[in-house]
Formats: structure tokens, sequence, C-alpha cells
């Protein structure tokens, strides 16, 4: 163990190479192919899968399971990929132990689901890896669509555009495609640059373009949007995050969550990522989970999650909160920060207890200092540079069940429009059938 | 612990499983390691007559039919009898023989179907100290080409034949292995009896073809390019070899004498059924071959526990105890009604029954919203399938109506009396009395 271990501040290099490598290898590491037919085994092929029914994309999941039961890998990817192009990464990031594997009845039967996420791995992978794509555009419509943003709902949208013969133009913010799927998970769900890898195999299908750093705002309106083209998608998520509005947020130490996470998902040498030897976070959601974990990964001694409420209200699934303590991290329920402190450097937050008194959440006198060179804040994400036409409620713009917007023509989803959880997987179910929408519109058949 | 010892045709043996003719019986060291591992008996490897041995192929033997988990629920074999010299078997036998004086030690024949082939090589296993021979007549590969193994045992003429011979040139028992690729089974059973034979076993494996391989357009095993068909054994023949061991213990012919079972035997409770349907005995071959001899120690512990659960004190005390309940459909009471019946706590809400019993049965079963199953009484023929299919076991079940109870399906109140087709007024023969 390395000495940095116990050097206050924040420092890069607390631990070697090769305990990084560890620490950040793949958390539900691949099948083989005999792991992979003895997991399919356990399938039941259920009449109206439960399973199929809680999939937010609605992925015919027995079908492909028997499918790779039955030798045919590709033909499972096939179905998969049908409902969800982005069924790849879905596999390493849906809590599917909140969705498809918790209503198996394997898990009713024996408290133990068929491992559906990882079996969706083994099928993506196995096509993916043999570098084709399975689907081809229909003949084209000489429509133009408009996609803003190329996180998981826009290119979802985009792909199935391009499917039904449309052009689509993806307006991308940042200089990478793949949204919160690049920037936004735990290294250890997506190695290897699966996220980009997965963009440019859903690019083969041919019709998509994407003119990266240029978000709305960056020269492009939805005025101008709506001029030169047909249709216009937002898919542009929640680009600023909420502030804990404390005296010294802005001392050195303190920062988003998401940036920390963003900024270790881009570092190419995990040595030189710096933490903090006593790190913070505030939050109860996965954000929140994954810069603990990682923030311990990492080598950071002493990590603690501090959550305003109870643990049953926490957003983190159960499944996400065992994986952060196991990982060695101390998760705090009912308090909440009321000051941060420090000298110019961050030394340490101040919590009060908080408890539920008729449905309202009180801060008590009592409370507790964690003393602290890092802080994390990840008490959520909001809507930023939405355009002004369009209605909004709870900071999100509002979409029908197919992702149209109060205004015509603009059709919205993902995290950015309203319904649903803030879920890869679901991004791309509002991606996928708004592009539906957009094309029974386009040809006159909605 | 109950007692496991069986008397076989006078033969005793310290429990009733043995090593069926096969692989693992084709040498002095694997006999050994089986008697020390538990084994009752052997049966071993099929002996040729004197010359020079027949020769196997060197290509693969063995096809499989798996199950999940790579269980393996079928095998067949293209191997033919032993292919080392009779000396060097008779040698072997006599040393093991000697060895093991309590276990059983068969010797399996199979050499030309005429009468001095058989007059020469009888007095020497008589000399080896076997306790008794068994008369291959099932291969159904290889040598049925030769005009032996099951190209005698498809002819019961044939097998009354060579049987007699065996009666006249050697005193020990003389037991006649059955191939089950014949139409009915009973026919070579009487014709073993009638030529004297002291017991039959069945079955030899089953023709079959295992599984093709689609990239080379053959059989598998395949040699060269080619495949053939081999002899099919394991668990998925346990069914058919047990039919035919019971048509054998009720046929008014042949009751009576004693049979071997052989086919698929994994377990014990294998081993029970078999014997519950009249084997005195049984043999094992594929199990041994999956699992290694050591599974015997499961198959005598676990006779033995359930024997004396049941308070049996000796094999023979349940050996044919299902043969009377064995019978034809036309005695089958047609008055005994059931229904299926569905424990909601033990349900995970597959629906699988109800798929089952929507597509191909009789739509007797309804689903919910939120997924509860439910049987419909008045469409449910109690067909079994719902039960078949589901994965929990004991989650559905048959309930029986009483008499007096309304069947709704008919309409028809439960009678008490048995009533077969014999007597059904459907039945254009029906020998009820007016």
């Amino acid at each position: 163990m390395s000495s940095k271990q116990f050097e206050d501040g924040i420092t890069a290099g607390r631990l070697d190479a090769k305990a990084l490598d560890a620490n950040f290898s793949d958390l539900h590491p691949a099948y083989d192919a005999h792991e992979a037919l003895v997991a399919a085994d356990r399938c039941y092929f259920c009449h109206d899968a439960p399973c199929q029914v809680a999939c937010p994309t609605s992925i015919d999941i027995p079908l492909f399971i028997r499918q790779i039961a039955t030798g045919t890998a590709e033909s499972a990817a096939r179905t998969i990929l049908e409902d969800n192009i982005l069924g790849g990464m879905c596999a390493r990031v849906c809590p599917t132990e909140t969705l498809c594997e918790e209503v198996c009845v394997r898990e009713t039967a024996e408290g133990k689901p068929v491992e559906i996420g990882r079996l969706q791995r083994f099928a993506t992978d196995t096509l993916m890896a043999s570098g084709t794509h399975p689907f081809s555009r229909a003949a084209s419509t000489g429509k133009k669509v408009a996609v803003v943003g190329a996180g998981p709902a826009g290119l979802a949208c985009a792909h199935r555009l391009a499917m039904h013969g449309h052009d689509a133009v993806i307006f991308e913010a940042r200089a990478k495609g793949g949204g919160l799927n690049e920037f936004g998970i735990a290294a250890y769900k997506s190695t290897n640059d699966f996220a980009q890898a997965e963009v440019d195999w859903l690019l083969k299908i041919g019709g998509i373009e994407i003119r990266y750093s240029s978000g709305l705002g960056d020269g492009i309106s939805l005025d101008s949007l709506q001029a030169d083209f047909d249709a216009v998608f937002l898919g542009m998520g929640l680009g600023g995050v909420n502030a804990l509005r404390l005296d010294g947020e802005d001392k050195d130490g303190v920062m988003p969550a998401t940036s920390f996470i963003e900024e270790l998902r881009q570092a190419t040498d995990l040595t030189g990522m710096s933490i903090g030897r006593r790190v913070v976070v505030v939050g109860g959601g996965m954000t929140a989970i994954d810069a603990g974990a990682q923030a311990k990964l990492l080598g950071a001694q002493d990590v603690t999650i501090v959550y305003r409420r109870g643990q049953e209200a926490m957003a983190a699934s159960e499944f996400e909160q065992d994986l952060a303590a196991q990982k060695g991290v101390r998760i705090i329920h009912n308090a909440t920060p009321i000051g941060i402190e420090g000298n110019g450097s961050l030394t340490g937050v101040r919590f009060a207890y908080t408890e539920t008194q008729n449905g309202k959440l009180v801060t008590l006198e009592d409370g507790f200092t964690l003393p602290a060179d890092q802080l994390f804040t990840a008490i959520g994400q909001s809507l930023t540079g939405a355009p002004d036409a369009l209605d909004t409620a709870g900071g999100k713009i509002t979409v029908g069940d197919t992702g149209q917007t109060s205004v015509a023509g603009v059709w919205a989803g993902g995290d950015c429009a309203s319904g649903g959880d803030d879920l890869t997987v679901t991004a791309v179910a509002e991606g996928r059938d708004a592009a539906m929408n957009i094309h029974a519109t386009l040809m006159g058949e909605a | 612990m109950a007692d496991l010892t069986t008397d076989f045709l006078g033969i005793k043996s310290p429990n009733p499983f043995w090593l069926a003719s096969a692989p693992p019986t084709d040498k002095e060291y694997n006999v050994r390691r089986a008697f020390e591992a538990g084994w009752g008996g052997v049966v071993w490897k099929t002996l040729g007559s004197e010359g020079p041995p027949v020769v196997n192929v060197n290509g693969p033997r063995y096809g499989a039919i798996h199950g999940a988990d790579r269980r393996l629920l079928g095998l067949n074999n293209i191997e033919l009898i032993t292919d080392r010299s009779l000396e060097t078997n008779l040698e072997e036998m006599t040393r093991v023989k000697k060895d093991y004086p309590d276990h059983a030690l068969i010797a399996s024949i199979m050499v030309p179907c005429e009468e001095a082939a058989w007059k020469a090589i009888l007095p020497r296993v008589m000399e080896t100290g076997c306790d008794g021979i068994e008369l291959n007549f099932g291969c159904p590969h290889g040598m049925a080409e030769r005009g032996m193994g099951s190209a005698v045992g498809q002819v019961p003429e044939y097998i009354q034949m060579v049987t007699e011979w065996c009666k006249k040139y050697y005193d020990k028992p003389v037991i006649v292995k059955l191939t089950p690729n014949i139409t009915d089974v009973r026919f070579p059973a009487r014709a073993a009896k009638a030529g004297g034979a002291d017991a039959v076993s069945l079955i030899n494996t089953i023709n079959s073809i295992t599984s093709v391989n689609l990239d080379a357009m053959s059989p598998e095993p395949m040699i060269d390019g080619k495949g053939t068909h081999g002899g099919y054994c394991g668990p998925a023949v346990k069914p058919i070899a047990m039919n035919m061991v019971a048509e054998i213990a009720r046929d008014a012919e042949t009751r009576g004498l004693p049979i071997s079972g052989i086919g698929g035997i994994t377990t014990w409770r294998d081993a029970a059924e078999f014997m519950v349907l009249g084997a005195g005995n049984v043999q094992v071959c594929t199990a041994a071959m999956t699992y290694g001899f050591k599974i015997v120690q499961e198959m005598i512990s676990g006779m033995s526990q359930w024997m004396d659960e049941q308070g049996y004190t000796s094999t023979s005390d349940f050996i044919g105890k299902a043969v009377p309940n064995v019978t034809d459909w036309q005695y089958l009471n047609l008055n005994h009604i059931t229904k299926a019946r569905i424990d909601q706590d033990a349900c995970i809400k597959c629906g699988r029954c109800y798929a089952a019993c929507e597509d191909t049965s009789h739509q007797a079963i309804s689903m919910t919203e939120d997924r509860v199953f439910d049987v419909k009484d008045d469409e449910c023929v109690a067909c079994n399938l719902c039960v078949n299919v589901c994965p929990v076991e004991n989650c559905i079940t048959m309930e029986v109506l009483q008499p007096g109870a309304m069947d709704e399906r008919t309409g028809k109140v439960v009678e008490a009396d048995y009533a077969n087709w014999t007597t059904h007024p459907n039945n254009p023969s029906s020998t009820a009395a007016e």
C-alpha cells in the first residue's frame, strides 16, 4: 500500500496502477459461452413474461434467452436491438434489480433471478464483436430531422429515424457522443471505451450525421432548426447541477459529483486522477453512489455518503447501496449539510440531523461535522437552455405519450423531458417512440 | 440400514446393483475398481470366439444428447464387443472371481449362430468360475451385420435355439439379453423362456442417431465424414425400458421369469422403479460412464433409506410389487374424475400452465391481469399437462372428485362404481350386460 494513502488533501496516485486496474475492472464480467448456456437454461420462457413488461423498452426477454440457449446469440441480439438499439449499454448499466430481474419468476421462486442483464450483454457483445450491424435503411424519404444531443435518447431516435429512411443530423454540445453513457456512468460499469464503440457501431446504419461541439446556443436555436429541418427532437439531457446553496460552496475541493464522474471516465491514466483522503458525498441517487464508490476505489481513505432522508427513500437501488458499502463507503441517512468549513480549501462539512414530521422534512438542532478535503454534491441535475417557446413543468420539457412538445414539429425525450425515470433504458424507449411518431407525422400517417 | 443382499437365480450379490456388460467392464482393472467402489455384480464386456479379436473404430465412438448445464441425458455408442483376446479376458475373469467370491460375475457372450461355436466357448467360460452367462442378443451395430447380436435377438426362433445350446453345454444360470429393436418384446422373451433361459435382461441399446453435424452433414459420432447408427442408452431410454420390463413381467406366458432390468438407471429411485416393475436386480452402465463408479454409494444408501422408511427388510419384499397395477388402457376406471388445482401460494406466476392449456389443450386455465391463474372446472379434462409443465413441484396437483360430486365439465354426478371402456355404451364391442 502506498504511503500516499494517508496524505491529507487532494492528490493523485494514492493507489498503484495495478490496484487501480483491479478496482476499475468490469463490475459484471462477461459470460463465457458455457456460462451463458447455463444461465439461459434457467429461464422458464414465461407466458406474457413479467420481465418483458417491466422493461421500459419491452425487450422480448424470453425469446432472446431461448435464442441464446439454442446457440444463436446473434439472433438473440437482433431481438434485443429491435426494441433497444443501446441494448449493449443497457445490459451494463440498467438497474436490472429494480426492473426485469426484480419481477423474474425465478426471483419469486428462489430469490435468484435469471441474470437477464448479463445474458443480454452476452448476446449484444457477440453480435457487436462480429462487426456487423443487423439493420438496414428503408428507401430514402427525403425528410431531414434535427436531433439535439447524442445521448441515449438522441441516438435511439436518430437510429430509428434512419431505419425508416429519414436523414438525421445530431447536434451534440460536447466533442464526443454517448451522453451520460460516455460521461455519467461509473467507470467499472462500462469498461474498454464501450460507449464510444457502441456509438460507432450504431452509426453503421448510415443516414446519421453527428455535428460535435454544436449544442443549442452554439449558433443554433430551435427556430433555426425548425427552419432547416422537417422535424426536431430534443434530447439534450439535464445540463445543470443543483447547488447546496451554502456559503463556501466555491471552496477548493467542492465540486459536483457529475464533474468528478466525468473527469474519471475521460481519464486515460487513473494514476493521474486526484482524490481526497477524506471524501464526503451529499445525495442519495445513483450519482452519489457512483461518486462515492469510485472515490473509494481511487484510494480515498474515508468516504461517506450523506443523504437527507431515510434509507428507504434513496433513489439508488439496494444493490447499488450494497455495492458502495461493499467497497467500504459509509452511508449516513437523515442528515443534511448546513455548513462548509475551511480556510480557502475545504476541511470539513457540517451536518444537522433531519426527521420527517407530518410528511415534512425538518432539520434538527443536533448534528455533526465530517472532516473532509473533498466534497461531491449529487443532489440532482437541472434542465438548462431549454428553448423558451416550450412548455415546461417541474424542471422538464412537457411531452405527450410519444414525445410531442407543446410546439408542433418538436419532440423531446430522455432526461430533459417529462415522464419516466432518468435511466438510459427509459431514454432509449422515449427516443425510439418519438422517432416512430415523427415518422408517422412526416409520412402523413399520424 | 436395510439389507440389500440380493439373490438372483441363486447368484448372491451384496446389493442388486450390477454393472452391465459394456465399456466399464472390459478389463480386470475396471472391474476390480467397480467392486471396490461397492458394485454388487459385474457382467463382463461381451466375449467373442477365439481367434483374432474384433477391431473398433479409431475415431469417436460415442454421441450424446445433453439437457440443461450439459447434463448427459442420452448416450449412443458404436463400440463393438471386447477387442481384447478371449484368453486375456478369461484369465482376468478367473483372477477377479477368485478375489471377489461374494460378488456376482457374469460372462457376456456373443459368438456366431452355430452350435459348434457355443459348444467351444462355454467350457472355457465355465473354467473361470464365473456365476453365469448372459447371451448378448442385443447389440444393434457392427456385430448384427455379421449375423450376431440383435440379428439373433430379432428372430425368436434363433433365440430359443441358441438358448437351448447354452443350457445343453453350460450348467450355471443363462440370462438372455434382449434387444428393444423389435415391435413386441414379449415374443423374444417367450422364446428365451421356451429355450430354457433362467432369466432375461433388458434392454440393450436402441438404434439411434443422436445428432447430426450440420456443417459436415454427417451423423455424430463422425468418422472421417461419415457416421452410423449406434446404440442409445442413458436416462432418455428409461421409460422405454421400463415398459418392456413390465410387459414381460405381466405377460401370462413369461410371468415369473426372472428379469435383470437395464436402461438409463442413474439413481436408487430408478433402480427401485425397475424392481417394483418386476426386475430382480438392475444393471447400470451410462450413469457410471458419466459420473464414475462412486454413484453406487448413493444407490446403496438411497435404496436402504427408502426400504427402512417403507419397512422392507429385503429386496424381495418389493420386487414386482407394482406389476399388478400395470394394466391395459381399456381397464382404467372411467369413473375416476380429477381436476387440476393450483396452489396460489406456491405459484410463481410464470404462466406456463396457461400457455400450455390455452394454446395446446382445453382452454381450462384462466389468467387475470395481475397474473392469477386458476382452473376452469367446466373445461378441465384433467389431462395433467399443466402439472407436467409447471416448474414448481406440487404447485399444481390433481384433486379427485368424490362420488356424489358434480363434474362441471360433463354436468354429471361422479359415480362410485368402477366402470371401464369394455362396458362403456360408446364402445361398439361393449360387453355390458343389457
